[in-house]
């Protein structure tokens, strides 16, 4: 059956209507607040550049890694073999699990898609496409104090 | 059949005699393949024991990050029959998933969206994506370990989308990192908001079941069609009855000797422990995230993984409407053949993610 409306004739129909009934303005009226509530507000991001950790280097045993807290987020701490303490930012670069140190490999391991990472944060093998954030640490006072890197 | 007169009175309000003769007027067409006509029904039940359940968790249940884990425990270990409801409510929630999988499945390879059921099935493609994101939000609410890493990586996955990925993620999150802002989020979306979308498009699906009737295989149409059908009410309703009492027992079982897990209290500053995992019905899709490498073709694998699961969604979705040949009346083993890779794919994976072990 052929209708007797074109599409453009629909189509302007619609649009007519649409507009001179200011449909849209009342829609655009109602969503724009709404899509504003649900986006939550922006809450001041820590901006710690250095923590101070509760650990003393003695207590950080060669092969071992622990989280700590870097503002509001996990950073990893590990102590090499060799004895040298290091930092990277605990969270995957593939899909954002926390990285953990596993003693075994001897180096940094997500358990979520089995990513593997090497001492220098680097991404060894698996999905991880980017190497972990590097920190600097430094033992003042015998108190290991983590730093972003300039 | 002889009426009392409370029938008559609401008869005269409420129109009894019309519905009365359009339940008498249905039936429900007997051959060989009628045996999935029932799982469309089974789901819906499941649902409703979701429904049930769901009401009565609500009654103990404390949506945040402080509360959320011990208002758990104490359900589970104080409140007389709080295992019962909580592990039924999860058990009915994963044999939900299943029989909605068979139902969809059955549907595909039955060719049942075939005009004029196209709508139907969009309808019911959109369903099973409720039931999925109720899967995934209600896995968060009981604040664990496992859950809350499951949420992690599966609202990152939302920022691997193009431009309005971090947004989505921000919106999801309730800010950039899980926290319990996402707990009370996640609950919003699982107690109001699915429930309403899933009853808008619930009701239009059934409506629609309702008008076409039952679909009958083109294969069955063309040896002559169904010579046999079954009123529904009450030959149909009464075996569907049977099926609902025997979930019911499934359930009950189920529940009372594998009884829902609670697990340690999710810490966001503790590594993620291994052999972590999601629900079974997203393991097929984690475990091929697994497999992928960092980069393909100079783009990041997991944005590859995950536009491939989007393009299969939506290809899943569009399917009555790029099946000409089915449209038809014809032979289409070209959709046949990709819905078997489909499912093929997916038990493949979800075997070699309980089986793999999770540091290879």
């Amino acid at each position: 059956m052929v209708t007797e409306v074109q599409p453009e004739g629909t189509r302007r129909r619609f649009l007519n209507w649409f507009l001179s009934t200011s449909v849209g303005l009342f829609l655009v009226s109602v969503l724009y607040p709404v899509s504003r509530y649900l986006m939550p507000p922006q809450v001041e991001e820590s901006t710690a550049r250095t923590v101070r950790l509760a650990v003393t280097p003695g207590e950080v045993k060669p092969n071992s890694g622990q989280i700590f807290k870097f503002g509001s987020r996990p950073g990893i701490l590990i102590r090499t073999p060799s004895g040298e303490l290091r930092a990277f930012a605990a969270t995957c670069t593939h899909l954002a699990c926390i990285v953990q140190y596993r003693p075994d490999l001897g180096h940094i391991w997500c358990a979520c898609h089995n990513g593997h990472f090497d001492l220098n944060g680097k991404n060894l093998s698996g999905p991880p496409p980017r190497p972990l954030e590097h920190y600097a640490v430094k033992v003042q006072e015998d108190r290991i104090v983590v730093s972003m890197d300039a | 059949m002889q009426h009392g007169s409370l029938w008559k009175w609401l008869d005269e309000r409420v129109g009894l005699a019309e519905m009365e003769k359009l339940a008498q007027k249905k039936e429900v067409p007997v051959h060989r393949h009628t045996i999935w006509y029932y799982f469309g029904g089974m789901t819906l039940f499941l649902f409703l024991v979701q429904v049930a359940t769901g009401m009565l968790l609500l009654f103990y249940y404390r949506p945040s990050a402080e509360e959320a884990y011990e208002s758990i425990q104490f359900l589970m270990t104080e409140v007389q029959f709080g295992w019962l409801i909580r592990s039924t409510h999860a058990w009915a929630a994963n044999l939900m998933i299943f029989t909605l999988f068979v139902h969809l499945f059955s549907v595909l390879f039955l060719k049942a969206y075939r005009p004029p059921r196209e709508l139907t099935w969009y309808t019911g493609v959109v369903l099973l994506g409720v039931a999925l994101a109720f899967g995934f939000t209600g896995y968060l609410l009981p604040w664990n370990t496992l859950a809350y890493f499951a949420t992690r990586v599966g609202t990152e996955i939302m920022a691997v989308l193009p431009v309005v990925g971090p947004f989505f993620l921000r919106v999801l999150r309730g800010g950039q990192e899980v926290t319990g802002a996402t707990l009370t989020r996640f609950f919003a979306m699982h107690v109001a908001i699915l429930p309403m979308l899933t009853v808008l498009c619930l009701a239009l699906h059934l409506f629609l079941v309702q008008k076409h009737g039952m679909s009958v295989p083109r294969g069955v149409e063309q040896r002559g069609g169904t010579t046999r059908a079954m009123p529904f009410v009450p030959h149909f309703l009464l075996r569907d009855l049977i099926g609902w009492l025997s979930a019911v027992a499934i359930l009950a079982v189920l529940a009372a000797f594998f009884p829902a897990e609670l697990g340690q209290k999710a810490d966001p500053f503790a590594p993620a422990p291994a052999g972590i995992k999601p629900e079974w019905y997203f393991m097929f899709m984690f475990q091929t995230l697994k497999y992928l490498p960092s980069h393909i073709l100079g783009i990041e694998g997991d944005v590859v993984g995950i536009l491939g699961f989007g393009a299969a969604g939506l290809f899943l979705l569009l399917v009555p409407f790029l099946d000409r040949r089915a449209a038809r009346g014809q032979p289409s083993p070209l959709f046949a053949l990709i819905g078997i890779a489909m499912v093929v794919y997916m038990l493949l994976l979800t075997y070699l993610g309980y089986t793999v072990s999770p540091t290879q």
